[in-house]
C-alpha cells in the first residue's frame, strides 16, 4: 500500500470544504451555485476513485485484458453529472427571476429589502 | 504506474489551487471562466482514473453546458459581485473546519486507493464484467449497465431532466411573455 490513498482523499475533502465555504460565506447567488458545483465534483472524484483499480483497463471489454476498473461508480456518476447540470439550470433560472423581481442577486441586499427571506 | 500517480496528484493539487482562486475572485465573469478550467481539469482527472465515459460527460456537460448557462445568466444579472467592506466572517469558517475535521477522521477507515481486492471491487462488479458481454452483446460495460440493466433508472433520470426543463421554462418563459405584453401595451 502506498501513501497515495490518504492524499487523494485529503484533497477531495479540501475541495468539498472549499465548495461548502463558498456556498455559506459568499453573498452572491451565482458564486453560491459555483460553490455547489465544486462540492458536487468532489463527491464525483470520491466515487470514481473508489472504483479505480491500479493497472486496470477502462471498462470496455477487450481481448486479453482481465483486470478492469469498476464500471458501476462510472454509471452512477454519469447520471449524477447530468442531474447536477439540471439543478444548476434551475438555480440559475431562479437567480434570473430574483434579479428581475428585486433588482439584485446579493443576499445582503435581499435581506434588507425583505427581512422575512 | 508511478507516472499515473504523479499525474493524479498534480491534477488534484491543481484543482485545489483553482478552488482557492474561485473563493478569492470577485469578478463573476472571471470566476465562471475559472470554473470552466476546473471542470476541464476534473475531466482530465477522470481520464487518469480510467473513467473515459465520465470524462466525456464532464467535459461536454460540466465544462460546456454549465458554463454556457452561467454566462447567459451573467449577461442578464451583471458581472460584478458587490464588494462589501465588513469584518471577517468567523461562523462559516468554524462550520467548515468542524465538518472537514470530521471527514478527515472518517477517511482513516477507507480501503486503500486502487487495490483490486477492495470490498467495492469484489462484490457486484465482477458479475457485470463477466456476464455483460454474453447477456447484452455490448463491449462497453458502462453503456450496457446504463442502457440495459438499469434502463429504468436512466428513464428516471430523463424524467428529472424533463422536470428541470419545465421548471426553467416556467420560471423564465413567463417573463418573456410579460415583456412582450408590456411592449405591446407601450406601442398602443
Amino acid at each position: 500500500m502506498s501513501g497515495l490513498g490518504i492524499w487523494n482523499y485529503v484533497i477531495f475533502i479540501f475541495l468539498m470544504m472549499a465548495g461548502l465555504y463558498m456556498m455559506i460565506s459568499s453573498s452572491n447567488l451565482i458564486k453560491k451555485i459555483i460553490g455547489l458545483n465544486v462540492f458536487q465534483t468532489s463527491v464525483f472524484f470520491m466515487y470514481i476513485s473508489f472504483g479505480y483499480v491500479e493497472g486496470g483497463a477502462g471498462p470496455v471489454l477487450t481481448e486479453g485484458v482481465t483486470l478492469y476498473t469498476n464500471p458501476l461508480p462510472h454509471v452512477l456518476i454519469l447520471t449524477a453529472i447530468v442531474v447536477g447540470v439540471a439543478t444548476t439550470a434551475v438555480g440559475l433560472a431562479l437567480t434570473i427571476r430574483i434579479k428581475e423581481s428585486f433588482g439584485s442577486i446579493e443576499e445582503d441586499d435581499l435581506h434588507k429589502m425583505d427581512p422575512s427571506i | 504506474m508511478m507516472l499515473a500517480h504523479l499525474i493524479d496528484i498534480f491534477l488534484l493539487v491543481f484543482l485545489a489551487v483553482i478552488s482557492v482562486a474561485l473563493l478569492r475572485i470577485k469578478d463573476l465573469l472571471t470566476a465562471v471562466m475559472i470554473f470552466g478550467i476546473y471542470s476541464l481539469t476534473s475531466a482530465s482527472l477522470f481520464m487518469v482514473l480510467a473513467a473515459a465515459d465520465v470524462a466525456f460527460t464532464e467535459a461536454a456537460v460540466g465544462a460546456g453546458i454549465s458554463i454556457i448557462l452561467m454566462l447567459a445568466t451573467l449577461a442578464i444579472t451583471g458581472r460584478e459581485e458587490k464588494i462589501v467592506e465588513r469584518k471577517f466572517k468567523l461562523l462559516p469558517l468554524i462550520i467548515v473546519s468542524i465538518t472537514g475535521a470530521t471527514l478527515l477522521y472518517g477517511i482513516r477507515d477507507l480501503p486503500p486507493f486502487g487495490v483490486a481486492s477492495n470490498p467495492a471491487q469484489v462484490h457486484v462488479a465482477p458479475r457485470y464484467i463477466e456476464q455483460s458481454a454474453v447477456e447484452t452483446d455490448i463491449p462497453n460495460i458502462v453503456t450496457s449497465v446504463l442502457a440495459s440493466y438499469r434502463g429504468f433508472d436512466t428513464l428516471g433520470e430523463v424524467v428529472v431532466i424533463f422536470t428541470a426543463g419545465i421548471g426553467v421554462a416556467l420560471l423564465i418563459g413567463r417573463r418573456r411573455r410579460l415583456l412582450t405584453a408590456k411592449e405591446a401595451s407601450r406601442h398602443e
